[in-house]
């Protein structure tokens, strides 16, 4: 099922939660929709569910506009970040309720449903547990139980908020893996919010950055980390250092100093220079580089980060060192980024 | 959400809480002196007459009316409060309206007004000249002086136990579980019905308990409203006082003592299905 949203907006009292926000999605597609909280992402999932109602604009499910389609109507799985599976009921009883609920002339018989309870379950991997109630399971287990009751109405999309946002590190990881293959299993078009990135590059076919309730860049984990279109993608996804820069004549300039580096925009205006800690090359000395005395070195897992202030205090970068490089034990490291970008202050 | 282990309850072992010695001894002291004595005094008193006298006073056909219509009062006022405490609690904890902390204050009203108070209240209003009862009337409905009355008493006198012991259970009810309803196409009232009265289920269990248990043992109230006519409307603590009066206190023990085990033995089941229901889905009320 394709979803395409056109122009939402949505107001709470006065601010502005989406702020024109479109986006389309293939169907069959992995969608992460990624952002700081209070960047609208849960908003636009509860929108395209029909938990809220967008103020403008509109939600198509294919050719369907589904706007002001009810929750019931519209035929979605949901999987909350708490789980919300119903306590007072077995997991057997949790994933058949969707299937329970429907109109009498469509409602399966009671050992259908109880099959299809049994059979999902050991799509998520918990087979044997239909008797037990969500009391006695362990949050990840919970939150399987909560997708496989998602999946039970067979819904056209499926829309996960912050699935795995309740659970640690490592259970994290292992649903990860799962809810991909689960999903390229299934082939339900589906998007989820989360503000792990790490979560988002693994998992997403494609990702959506969200910042105060507008989309920022849609794009694959590369297009997203190699070519983020905005100051905030750059240093949201990813480690970034950035230094204010000014471009004269297409040559970038910190300070008084050239940097060696230069760029397309012609334009004489103040900027921002953005590039990534560990995609340096070390030089041993430059005329025309960047250079900053040592402030502090920390062995971060296989590489070593070091802390550098860049013509003076003010301006401090970080900058990524093979663990055993002889640069280490310098008081003053030249450097020059292997891939940056500069952002143009729009004047 | 707890997990629940089956270990073995031992007498003593070291715990991060401590103080169970000396708060368990105080425990069982104060209920003691509260409780446990005076009802003990009752049972040996009633222990005293012999079975015999016991059983003959016990099966009085007066004694017996009065008990059928204190218990069954009880109930059916609990049974009214726990369907209207039910909606006042979901009204206040729902919903945001001017003048809904005064509602809040309203509701523990019952609990502080002297009941002799409130059933002369209502009694001048449901009594047939008065401001409701003028309108039933014409229709032959008789509320004060008779059980309906007892009823109504025993409604105003609950109502706080319900809504009080609803309240902070339905506040935590996640609104995240009635939209997972509501996204697996379970309508408004399916919602309702199959998500949140079961799991308000154990909380209205525990506010019909305490409902009924006073609705019992209440006295004030009621024989203001009852008119106290035998073998209709009257109620037993009327009678238990009645026989104190008569300087007849075997009679007074005796009804005493079997209103005790009749309502010992209705909160003990209740409390037996709120056990199960605990053991069952792993979470208190």
């Amino acid at each position: 099922m394709n979803l395409h949203i056109r122009g939402i907006r949505k107001d709470f009292d006065r601010f502005a939660a989406l702020d024109g926000v479109s986006l389309d999605i293939a169907s069959g597609e992995l969608i992460a929709l990624l952002g700081p909280s209070g960047s609208g992402k849960t908003t636009l999932l509860r929108l395209i569910a029909g938990l809220d109602f967008p103020t403008d604009g509109s939600v198509f499910f294919g050719e369907e506009d589904a706007s002001r389609k009810s929750v019931q109507e519209r035929n979605i799985g949901f999987v909350f970040q708490h789980y919300a599976l119903f306590r007072h009921m077995t997991v057997a009883e949790n994933i058949g309720f969707g299937l329970k609920v429907r109109p009498s002339r469509e409602r399966l018989s009671r050992t259908e449903i109880r099959a299809r309870a049994k059979k999902l379950l050991e799509l998520v991997q918990l087979p044997g547990l239909e008797n037990r109630y969500p009391a006695q399971l362990s949050g990840g287990q919970r939150q399987r139980v909560a997708l496989a009751r998602a999946l039970a109405v067979e819904p056209r999309i499926l829309l996960l908020d912050e699935p795995f946002g309740a659970l640690d590190a490592q259970v994290r990881r292992d649903l990860r893996r799962w809810l991909r293959d689960i999903h390229d299993t299934t082939g339900h078009t589906s998007v989820f919010v989360t503000h792990d990135q790490e979560e988002a590059l693994e998992l997403a076919d494609r990702l959506v950055v969200m910042n105060k309730g507008r989309i920022e860049q849609i794009g694959t984990a590369d297009e997203i980390y190699d070519e983020p279109v905005s100051p905030f993608v750059y240093s949201f996804i990813g480690e970034s250092s950035q230094l204010p820069v000014r471009i004269v004549n297409g040559e970038i300039w910190l300070e008084d100093r050239t940097i060696g580096l230069r760029t397309h925009d012609q334009s004489n205006s103040e900027g921002a220079f953005y590039f990534r800690p560990h995609d340096v090359d070390i030089l041993d000395g430059c005329g025309g580089c960047l250079a900053g005395t040592v402030l502090s070195s920390r062995r971060v897992a296989g590489t070593r980060r070091v802390e550098l202030a860049i013509g003076g205090p003010q301006h401090r970068v970080e900058i990524d060192l093979p663990a055993d490089h002889p640069a280490a034990t310098r008081s003053r490291i030249a450097f020059r980024p292997k891939h940056w970008k500069v952002f143009a202050e729009r004047s | 959400m707890t997990t629940v282990l089956s270990t073995r309850w031992r007498w003593r072992s070291s715990n991060v809480i401590p103080g169970f010695g000396i708060t368990f001894g105080f425990t069982l002291f104060y209920l003691s002196l509260v409780v446990l004595i005076p009802l003990a005094c009752l049972g040996w008193r009633a222990a005293s007459l012999g079975g015999a006298d016991l059983a003959s006073l016990g099966s009085d056909p007066r004694v017996l009316s009065a008990l059928a219509t204190s218990f069954w009062t009880a109930f059916a006022a609990a049974a009214v409060n726990v369907v209207f405490g039910l909606i006042v609690a979901w009204v206040m904890v729902r919903y945001r309206f001017p003048g809904r902390r005064l509602l809040d204050a309203a509701v523990d009203l019952p609990f502080a007004l002297p009941t002799a108070v409130a059933g002369i209240a209502l009694t001048a209003i449901y009594a047939p000249n008065g401001w409701i009862g003028q309108f039933l009337q014409p229709y032959g409905l008789r509320i004060a002086y008779t059980p309906l009355g007892i009823v109504i008493a025993l409604v105003f006198i609950g109502l706080p136990f319900v809504v009080r012991t609803v309240q902070p259970v339905m506040e935590e009810l996640n609104r995240d579980v009635e939209e997972a309803a509501a996204t697996l196409g379970a309508s408004r009232l399916q919602t309702l019905f199959r998500v949140v009265l079961p799991s308000l289920a154990p909380a209205l269990l525990t506010g019909f308990a305490l409902s009924l248990g006073r609705g019992v043992g209440e006295y004030g109230s009621v024989i203001f409203i009852a008119g106290n006519i035998p073998y209709v409307s009257e109620i037993a603590p009327l009678l238990i006082v009645m026989r104190l009066e008569e300087y007849n206190y075997a009679a007074a023990t005796a009804i005493g003592s079997i209103m005790l085990s009749l309502s010992f033995l209705v909160l003990l089941l209740i409390n037996l299905i709120q056990a199960w229901s605990r053991r069952r889905f792993g979470h208190v009320l």
